[in-house]
């Protein structure tokens, strides 16, 4: 019975969005129907085949390591698209004359500004969160994943949101929300996908064999709520018409600002550092092999870490149109977030305590140590710029850019690449490739990142004060291209440091796809411990 | 309570490890240990720090309206007061350049005065005006951005000239005393015979010589260039002269000497004949104060080609 009732609802979409196709206003919904089309009618006919055909029993006593494995290649896959992406706007910066002619309207700094963040934070670091996110619960809470097939569709309904969110881009679908710039039909998508991944990640927690939840899992299941929260708040937004990608926020003016960066900033909150913070407490004490330094400071620095940062996004807005007092709270807020952030990275640092001499042979530690290293660093930076007085200098800078990237590059990147190494032999039962490469990998990164940094230090306090500077008689010095001009040699700086950590991954994604060969055989997954 | 299961990868404790909880989630153990006490002093630092500030500035809200801080501080009011400390110090001189005239304002009698001319000028200049002259004012070549360093002037180079073009613009729909013309689009007006007479006419102007290689060295055909002066002389010279050189009153361009404003090839000068061109100014007077915009001609005015 449930055959057909999945045969007659993508024999459904499938129509629908051929009618959608039909009628669509703009490049972009026309597209997205069309790939909607194809993937319901594909998955009907992949349906059809299999209706009437007796069922595979569930290898109940197996963990579910099909998605973690899928989403382990997305990550790698996404992670160099989307620093490939990252380098050559890093060059549009610096040289212009990349903004292409013939590939104006499609392939310009402003279409591929959002792809770019995009591929790194959502498809990259999301497929990331993904992979760790299954892996973790189901082996912390020594159970399969609940939900049966829910979970891979989690993942494939993922990957559909971030080619329609890719394309959309390209062809100029976007709600002007910074990290939030998919179209309403998109972000619906994506609400689905959520709530199923939300529902099968708490259907696996429910039937735990474990009597407590590891602290992993509390980091990762208060990013999958924060974020479902977070992500409907700031699209709602009314279509123009069903027919077109276009729609109109619901909120306007200040309040919009306020709603965006209340997002954006619990982005960075809760998708790449609670998100990720789940990830270190498991993938740190596995590789180095030592217990989780203090039980006590992870509560504690938990609790307060998801109370505090919810109420930081108005550092975003200081000197705007928002009241002085939601700025003010704002700052406040972000100051006091600063310890609780450190508690993850002195937790991490600390698990070392007893293995510090494994950082001189073991690579992957090694980047995982230097993730918590630049996470310490960013999450100090952090509250500093939030400073009202700080933030005056520091804003719509490139000290910004150089703020994020070191997060991202730094904490997200390393800490991903870390993961990888230790997933890909485990679920492929295999040694991985090469520990050499892996070396190589490491230090082209952490080059590249402390370039990409320094050079937007230098950028940004540099513009900040053109920008400034003022004469005796209080007339403005410099003109806005005088401070384009002058940053064009640490543009460059930048985009070298864009290439080194670029090869990097390569250097992975060669050396994951060569640990793969080298399994051979079909991989198995691994078996749930006995009672 | 100790776990049960039987993990694979159990982790192993060593000789003077603190204790754990006792629990082990595949394999990963916790210890026990205490918060770290500069840690957690920290922490309560900056808690105390946080209520402390929110006192003192605009922080919590109420039902209408918020707490001011005992400071009284506002980011309004900070930036109010930057630009009314510096609308104090320069207020005389800012009087002055409403009142005086101009031609007055130089570096020999009126130093005080010029030099703040030229700082606000420049000011102005960089922020208003670079975008399509250029932050040295050389204008863009062959783009439609006149270069404001050289004696070619389309509207005059005097210091009223510059100030009024510089006051209402060139073209514009948004002020009634906007510099005004419009060349006539000759395609379908003129055969494209006539046409290519015209523009090979118009590029021998500046053929001082007669060798067939005008001031910027293109060649131009003399025969077409001959059969072209009648042409000239029958729809063009109305406003760009008998001679070529231009009329200011109506903002023709002088073509007999080096400088084309929308470029001197054959190509372009025929892209101009055969479909005109309409160059447009904004009227700063409706953006700016007279004291900005008085500052900004004698700053332009000063740059080299003023008359």
């Amino acid at each position: 019975m449930l055959d057909y009732i999945k045969l007659a609802i993508l024999g459904l979409v499938a129509i629908c969005a051929a009618i959608a196709a039909n009628y669509g206003l703009d490049a972009a919904y026309k597209l997205h129907a069309l790939i909607i089309m194809v993937v319901a009618g594909g998955l009907f006919l992949w349906q059809l085949r299999r209706t009437g055909e007796p069922a595979v029993a569930v290898p109940t006593g197996e963990y579910m390591d099909g998605p973690v494995r899928a989403a382990a290649i997305a990550t790698a896959f996404w992670g160099v698209v989307g620093f490939l992406a990252g380098v050559f706007i890093a060059f549009q910066l610096a040289f212009p004359e990349l903004n292409f002619q013939w590939a104006e309207g499609y392939a310009n700094f402003g279409r591929l500004r959002p792809l770019h963040t995009s591929a790194v934070i959502f498809a990259f670091g999301g497929n990331a969160l993904l992979a760790a996110s299954f892996y973790i619960v189901q082996r912390t809470s020594a159970v399969r994943m609940w939900g049966g097939n829910a979970t891979w569709f989690v993942f494939w309904g993922y990957q559909l949101f971030i080619v329609m969110a890719a394309t959309g881009y390209l062809l100029g679908a976007t709600q002007s929300q910074e990290y939030a710039e998919p179209e309403w039909y998109v972000d619906l998508w994506l609400t689905i996908v959520w709530v199923v991944f939300l529902i099968v990640y708490v259907g696996t927690l429910l039937k735990r064999k474990e009597p407590h939840i590891y602290v992993a899992n509390w980091f990762l299941l208060s990013f999958i709520i924060t974020v479902a929260m977070l992500h409907v708040v700031n699209n709602l937004s009314i279509p123009v018409s069903i027919w077109g990608s276009r729609s109109v926020q619901v909120f306007s003016g200040v309040q919009n600002a306020m709603t965006q960066w209340w997002y954006g900033h619990n982005a960075v909150g809760f998708f790449l550092t609670a998100g990720f913070l789940g990830m270190m407490y498991y993938f740190v004490p596995k590789q180095a092999e030592r217990p989780v330094y203090s039980y006590k400071l992870s509560i504690i620095h938990f609790w307060a870490l998801i109370f505090l940062y919810i109420w930081a996004g108005p550092h975003h807005l200081h000197y705007t149109a928002l009241p002085d007092w939601a700025s003010t709270l704002g700052m406040v807020f972000s100051v006091i977030l600063w310890m609780p952030s450190w508690g993850g990275m002195i937790n991490g640092l600390m698990t070392l305590q007893g293995a510090w001499d494994k950082l001189r042979t073991d690579p992957i530690l090694r980047m995982m140590v230097t993730s918590l290293a630049f996470y310490g660093m960013s999450t100090f930076e952090g509250p500093m710029m939030s400073i009202r007085a700080v933030n005056s200098l520091s804003h719509y800078t490139d000290w910004t850019i150089g703020h994020v990237h070191s997060g991202a590059l730094g904490w997200n990147g390393m800490i991903t690449f870390g993961m990888l190494y230790y997933l890909f032999p485990k679920l492929w039962h295999t040694k991985l490739y090469s520990l050499r490469a892996v070396s190589w990998h490491f230090w082209l990164a952490t080059v590249g990142i402390v370039l990409y940094a320094a050079s937007m230090w230098v950028t940004g306090i540099m513009e900040g004060l053109m920008w400034r500077e003022v004469d005796a008689q209080g007339f403005l010095v410099n003109s806005f291209a005088d401070t384009v001009e002058a940053k064009f040699p640490m543009y460059v700086v930048r985009g070298l440091g864009g290439v080194m950590f670029l090869s990097g991954a390569l250097i992975m994604a060669w050396n994951l796809w060569m640990t793969v060969r080298s399994a051979g055989a079909k991989p198995t997954s691994d078996l749930v411990p006995a009672e | 309570m100790t776990d049960q299961r039987n993990h694979p990868e159990e982790q192993v404790l060593q000789d003077g490890d603190p204790e754990t909880t006792g629990h082990s989630w595949d394999g990963i153990k916790e210890f026990n240990n205490p918060l770290p006490r500069w840690w957690l002093w920290c922490f309560y630092l900056t808690i105390i720090w946080g209520v402390a500030y929110s006192v003192l500035y605009p922080a919590w809200p109420g039902i209408s309206g918020a707490t001011a801080g005992v400071l009284g501080f506002s980011t309004r009011a900070q930036v109010a007061e930057e630009i009314d400390r510096f609308d104090a110090l320069n207020a005389d001189l800012r009087q002055q350049l409403t009142e005086v005239d101009l031609t007055t304002v130089t570096r020999e009698d009126n130093p005080d005065l010029y030099n703040f001319a030229v700082q606000a000028g420049e000011s102005t200049f960089t922020t208003w005006c670079s975008q399509c002259h250029g932050a040295g004012a050389a204008g863009v070549q062959a783009a439609g951005y006149p270069n404001l360093l050289d004696d070619d002037w389309l509207w005059g180079g005097t210091l009223e000239d510059i100030q009024a073009t510089i006051a209402h613009g060139i073209r514009n729909e948004d002020d009634p005393d906007a510099r005004w013309s419009e060349m006539t689009a000759f395609e379908g007006i003129l055969a494209d015979e006539e046409i290519s007479q015209v523009v090979n006419y118009a590029m021998s102007l500046s053929d001082e010589d007669g060798d067939g290689v005008n001031a910027i060295s293109q060649t131009y055909d003399e025969e077409l260039a001959s059969a072209g002066e009648t042409i000239f002389l029958d729809n063009c010279a109305a406003c760009h002269g008998d001679a070529g050189t231009g009329d200011r009153f109506l903002g023709a361009p002088n073509l007999t000497d080096a400088i084309w404003l929308y470029g001197g090839t054959p190509e372009a000068i025929e892209e101009t004949v055969r479909h005109a061109r309409f160059g447009v100014m904004p009227a700063w007077s409706l953006r700016l104060s007279e004291a900005e915009v008085n500052a900004t001609a004698i700053y332009v005015h000063g740059l080299g080609g003023g008359e």
